[in-house]
């Protein structure tokens, strides 16, 4: 749980998240002692604890399966940034 | 001076023609013209769109529609701007969502429209809520009515400084470790946190949703306890929402508190706490005791470890949820030779530091060879936490602390420093890990400069009945609420 291996280039890149020079340098040394603070929950005894994910789980909510009113695809497509034929534009993916 | 009433005072007069929807929705605009550009507690206020709703309100109160039905009806109240109105901006106080126009109305919103409420202006936040002082919003910084040198707190911010400057009559927040409570506390009105899964998110621009919950701003607690009984409620679109009745919350004001057994945590009496803040809650336990409550000692042994835990938890969750801001489908864009480089450059310039600092922690704590180490581990200390309320509640009816170890402090003192901003929230923070119910009402002021303090009370989960009878009943014998910041 050592906090010394924080890659900020490689984090910065799996979250898709482009940083300048100066702002890498920054957070990569606010969440080194960010990271060193947290590094507190090592002292708490978890021996058999179960993990809480929610407060109050709820499973299997499901509604029924019927077909309802919903965006329309010009709604849907209101606030695209770039659009064609009812679709979002985006970059090529394959040649 | 419409616009200083509290709800009940508003449609008391609404009701009896004393006043119209559309004067009280002016003298709000009247103040915020007077005081918002010291304060910006707002981000837009569609001027056009809330004459309409007043003059909808005055129509109905003229064809006789009672406030029994629709409860809210003529009300102006502000919105946090991270909750979706239909044909609005949400800004969530971040570039990354450019122009982006709300398609649907939040579930919150369609209650608030049904009790007649007039959907008003839209209030400044940290941006996607990250943050206690309001100073991450990409707009600029919303100021402390009190003082406008320091800032209100946050992230609820703008909403806390528009009750409190008397800018609207009462305002939604959202609150994922104090974001309600905390600035409701540092500008001196009442800051409700209603348990997990009572009051629908649907339309709220999710930041960690294990932990978020929206929830009132009000001048009062009778206000609170109108405000959630037009909230709150099973949402069938909301998968976390619980299936539960909800109470009518006026039944629990007035009561009596002879016999309420309330909690002291051991551990909440930290060092960082200021002597002012100290003195102020101390006087606000005999008070309660005068009325009769039982103070009781209890131990929360976990509560050392909250703030981390939440730190490696919201993260996490944020940066799941904020996944979705990648500039294909709206908002920024930033365009790039393949999307990779289009998703990163988007972010990158849409997104300010504090995001980005939680994006890329939760990103870290959740990735390939540290998600046991962090994720898992906060995961587990968080059942502890949770298990600490829950036995105390069963000595206990409600557990009492600050809201916050000090007061308001200073625009700029913290921002370069997370760590002692995270550090702030030490009280707030338990009460969404174990998805309890909480409330900040005023309880004193520091002498000098003069500023509110906040007294937090916690309820079990769905105990919030229990709360606002004890804050109803410290209010009503209090005079700290009606005090007015000097604007």
């Amino acid at each position: 749980m050592a906090s010394s291996d924080f890659d900020i280039k490689y984090v910065a890149h799996l979250a898709r998240v482009a940083l300048t020079p100066e702002e890498e340098a920054r957070l990569g040394q606010q969440l080194g002692g960010i990271l060193g603070y947290v590094n507190k929950l090592r002292e708490a005894d978890v021996t058999g604890v179960e993990p809480t994910a929610h407060a109050f789980p709820m499973v299997n909510v499901t509604r029924q399966d019927e077909i309802r009113p919903s965006l329309t695809n010009e709604e849907a497509l209101g606030n695209a940034p770039a659009r064609l034929n009812g679709l979002f534009v985006v970059p090529k993916i394959v040649e | 001076m419409l616009n200083r009433l509290t709800i009940s005072q508003l449609t008391t007069s609404l009701a009896k023609r004393e006043a119209s929807a559309v004067e009280a929705l002016r003298s709000c605009l009247d103040r915020i013209r007077q005081v918002d550009s010291r304060v910006h507690a707002f981000l837009s206020v569609d001027e056009h769109d809330v004459s309409r709703q007043a003059e909808q309100a005055d129509r109905l109160l003229q064809s006789g529609k009672s406030h029994e039905e629709m409860p809210l009806l003529g009300v102006p109240i502000a919105i946090k701007d991270v909750i979706s109105v239909l044909g609005q901006p949400v800004t969530c106080g971040s570039r990354i969502l450019g122009n982006y126009r709300s398609p649907y109305d939040a579930t919150v919103i369609e209650r608030l429209r049904a009790a007649g409420a007039i959907v008003f202006g839209r209030t400044n936040l940290d941006e996607f809520a990250m943050g206690s002082s309001t100073e991450n919003s990409a707009f600029g910084p919303t100021y402390n009515p009190w003082d406008l040198s320091r800032t209100p707190g946050g992230s609820s911010g703008g909403s806390a400084a528009a009750v409190a400057s008397d800018s609207c009559i009462a305002a939604l927040g959202s609150d994922t470790g104090g974001s309600i409570r905390q600035p409701a506390a540092l500008v001196g009105c009442v800051g409700f946190k209603p348990s997990y899964g009572l009051v629908s998110r649907r339309g709220l621009v999710a930041f960690a949703s294990s932990l978020d919950q929206i929830g009132p701003l009000t001048k009062d607690v009778r206000d609170t306890a109108l405000m959630m009984n037009v909230i709150s409620g099973w949402d069938p679109r909301d998968s976390t929402s619980i299936p539960k009745a909800t109470p009518d919350y006026r039944t629990c004001l007035g009561g009596d508190v002879r016999g309420l057994r309330l909690g002291i945590p051991k551990e909440y009496a930290i060092g960082g706490l200021e002597p002012e803040v100290d003195r102020a809650v101390k006087a606000a336990l005999k008070h309660l005791e005068s009325l009769g409550a039982e103070i009781v000692d209890i131990s929360l042994p976990h509560t050392e470890y909250s703030v981390a835990t939440y730190y490696i938890i919201a993260t996490a969750e944020a940066s799941a949820n904020l996944a979705r801001f990648d500039g294909v489908r709206y908002g920024l864009r930033v365009e790039g030779n393949d999307p990779l480089e289009l998703y990163a450059r988007t972010r990158g310039a849409g997104f300010g530091a504090e995001v980005k600092r939680r994006i890329i922690l939760g990103t870290y704590v959740l990735s390939s060879g540290y998600y046991d180490a962090y994720y898992l581990r906060a995961q587990k200390v968080r059942t502890l936490i949770r298990q600490d309320f829950l036995k105390a509640f069963e000595k206990v009816d409600a557990i009492v602390t600050p809201t916050t170890p000090g007061p308001a402090f200073k625009i700029g003192e913290k921002i370069d420093d997370p760590l002692q901003m995270y550090l702030s929230d030490i009280f707030t923070i338990s009460c969404n890990l174990a998805g309890i119910c909480g409330v900040s009402i005023p309880c004193g002021f520091t002498v000098d400069p003069k500023l509110p303090i906040g007294l937090q009370f916690l309820g079990k989960p769905f105990g919030e009945e229990t709360v606002l009878r004890v804050a109803h009943a410290f209010e009503q014998t209090t005079a700290w609420h009606k005090e007015k910041p000097p604007l």
